[in-house]
């Protein structure tokens, strides 16, 4: 079986309010899968559904393909919205605690913990209390409390918010090194610039429903409309009177338009040709936000 | 790993952090004077035997035998002299007649009563202990078992209310079973206050053993021997009701409100045994509650009023009440510890079905 995590109609409601309706999708190994969806869309919810902090009404998440148990639980890797650890404890005294929790040896623990400190730039605050460090070195003691314990699986909520852009590069390479191991990444985030970035599967959720999933390649190529943008020389206006074009923007010598289906944007391209140089032309990819926009309208 | 593992690790976290808390060692050395001060005290208020100088070698053996601290000074103007430089509490001067005492201020008590004849006295209903004493230890065992109590109690709320503030449980959770949390909480409290009171019994029984006036070690020695299984069994009953009062609540500040019935539950025995101790049904039955039996139970102990077989069947009864709100705080606990959207009633929390269907799925 490949070591997929798996969420099967996951339903969910707090009182009246129904927050997850038959969530369903996967997070596979060795791919950073990227979670999005406005505040309250239900990206916590699920992944406290996922770390067994919280019950499903009903549906199931799997691993490998069976049935989640504490003890698959206690090899993942998790970090909660809601940020904490231990203020008056020290960064390394709590990431050996909670590798201890998570079954480590204390010399195994040890040595990983000056290793993950060394990684995320973190040795040389390793000996003071966690409430004395920057927000952003918190942030990054809080990822290394994720990761501690080798985790066979990464959930993490927001892990990039609170992060300065050389930080972000710093997170993503370690993230990268675990995805490389063949370890599965779910995280959650509201930049979707970043996640644009880095994600390799993308997963959007709007109203606690997944309006879509699937690599980032594929999304976009499913969201691709006929969309072209052409600059040339002179003014572009004329296009808007070729057939099956429906202008989309004009400025000055740029167009951007849509075709419809049955129309040949080779013919454009010459139409530009005819009247004078063409700098350049092509498809237009839609961006995250926009895909974004499009599914969760 | 397995739960008791897992209870072992959060039990010496809890432990590790509290010792270095200043909070703990301020109140243990606090605790350790108290114990000091109430041996070596009333040892002082009592006084010793008085000093008495003597020229008259026959008043000397009189008074020797009645076991006074004697100097035989040469003359009686040199013992009159004595009691002027204060090297001696009293002298006895004959003058050639009959015997008279000297002394500054205070008329010596036992050396009048060395050279009198009194006649003799049989008291109906002696009071076994001395009225400090009497007043002293009960106060000293509700002082002990109220504070101690409160402290550590309180410890373990805040230290749930930090883990559930900083969100830290979550990851907790994920990884432990929640009652693997609870149970190392209540050990560590539990071993700490532990600890404590030990210290203070036996510091308090050694300075008594030092310091021994009449046998006070053999009147409140076995009050203190007891006194130590109630005091574990009364701090266990509740230290689940505690870490339940933390997880009801998401902030340290809400935490003083919620824990009130809880500190009055801790405070009320404390009145009613520093009061009414004199008040013999009143002890009897404050000594069978499980919430003033640490206390009573050994005080009635102390004054003898409780035959030997009494503290057995009150700890047996506490033992009940204590697997009883165990069972109740662990409830509350759990339907509560992971609710962080805003304060939780106690019903609501001991109602919760999500605790439950979580364990449920985390097997």
């Amino acid at each position: 079986m490949t070591k997929v995590l798996h969420l099967e109609a996951i339903n969910r409601s707090f009182g009246d309010r129904r927050v997850l309706r038959d969530v369903t999708f996967d997070v596979t190994a060795g791919r950073m899968t990227g979670f999005v969806g406005a505040n309250g869309a239900g990206k916590t919810t699920s992944m406290r559904i996922i770390l067994g902090v919280l019950a499903p009404d009903s549906g199931e998440v799997t691993w490998q393909g069976s049935k989640l148990t504490r003890e698959d639980r206690r090899r993942f890797g998790y970090m909660p919205e809601e940020r904490g650890l231990y203020p008056k404890m020290t960064v390394r005294d709590q990431l050996v605690y909670l590798g201890r929790l998570h079954g480590m040896t204390l010399d195994g623990v040890r040595r990983k913990v000056d290793e993950l400190l060394e990684w995320l730039s973190l040795g040389e605050r390793a000996n003071d209390p966690v409430e004395n460090l920057s927000l952003g070195n918190q942030q990054r003691a809080q990822i290394a409390a994720a990761l501690v314990h080798d985790p066979d699986v990464l959930v993490l909520d927001e892990p990039f918010s609170g992060l300065d852009p050389m930080a972000v590069d710093t997170v993503v390479s370690v993230l990268r090194e675990h995805t490389h191991r063949g370890v599965p990444v779910l995280f959650s985030s509201h930049q979707l610039d970043v996640v644009e970035r880095l994600c390799d599967d993308l997963v959007i959720i709007a109203d606690g429903g997944i309006r879509a999933a699937g690599s980032r390649d594929s999304l976009r190529e499913a969201y691709t409309q006929r969309r072209f943008s052409l600059l040339v020389a002179g003014d572009a206006g004329w296009v808007r009177d070729l057939p099956g074009v429906s202008l989309v923007d004009l400025d000055g010598a740029r167009a951007v338009f849509d075709l419809a289906d049955d129309a040949d944007d080779q013919v454009v391209l010459r139409a530009a040709l005819e009247r004078g140089p063409v700098r350049s032309f092509g498809p237009v990819t839609p961006s995250l936000a926009e895909i974004f926009r499009e599914v969760t309208r | 790993m397995n739960t008791s593992s897992a209870i072992r690790l959060v039990a010496a976290r809890e432990l590790k952090v509290k010792i270095k808390d200043k909070t703990f060692l301020i109140s243990t050395v606090f605790f350790l004077l108290f114990g000091l001060g109430s041996a070596v005290l009333p040892a002082i208020f009592g006084g010793g035997a008085s000093s008495v100088a003597v020229a008259d070698a026959a008043t000397a053996t009189t008074l020797r035998n009645a076991g006074l601290e004697v100097t035989q000074v040469g003359d009686e103007a040199a013992a009159e002299q004595a009691v002027r430089d204060g090297d001696v509490d009293a002298a006895v001067v004959t003058g050639g007649g009959d015997p008279k005492v000297l002394a500054m201020e205070d008329a010596p008590g036992d050396v009048v009563s060395a050279l009198s004849v009194e006649p003799a006295v049989q008291l109906l209903d002696p009071d076994a202990v001395d009225p400090l004493l009497a007043y002293l230890v009960p106060f000293g065992f509700a002082v002990v078992f109220f504070f101690t109590s409160l402290t550590f109690g309180l410890q373990i709320s805040q230290s749930v209310v930090e883990e559930k503030q900083t969100r830290i449980v979550e990851i907790l959770v994920a990884s432990v079973p929640t009652r693997a949390l609870l149970a190392g909480k209540v050990i560590a409290g539990g071993v700490l206050a532990l600890t404590q009171v030990a210290l203070i019994a036996a510091v308090t029984v050694i300075s008594l053993q030092l310091t021994d006036s009449g046998g006070l070690l053999s009147l409140v020695g076995p009050a203190i021997g007891w006194f130590v299984p109630f005091f574990v069994v009364g701090f266990v009953m509740l230290a689940a009701l505690w870490a339940a009062a933390g997880a009801l609540v998401n902030r340290l500040e809400d935490l003083q409100g919620v824990s009130m019935p809880l500190q009055l539950l801790v405070m009320l025995p404390f009145f009613l045994v520093v009061f009414l101790n004199d008040n013999k049904p009143v002890m009897t039955l404050l000594s069978y509650i499980p919430f003033s039996a640490p206390t009573a139970m050994p005080v009635r102990l102390f004054s003898g009023d409780a035959a030997a077989w009494e503290p057995l069947v009150a700890l047996g009864i506490m033992v009940v009440a204590a697997l009883a709100l165990i069972a109740v705080g662990a409830r509350v606990y759990e339907g509560s510890l992971l609710r962080t959207n805003g304060k939780i009633s106690f019903g609501a929390a001991f109602r919760d079905k999500e605790s439950r269907r979580l364990a449920e799925i985390n097997k």
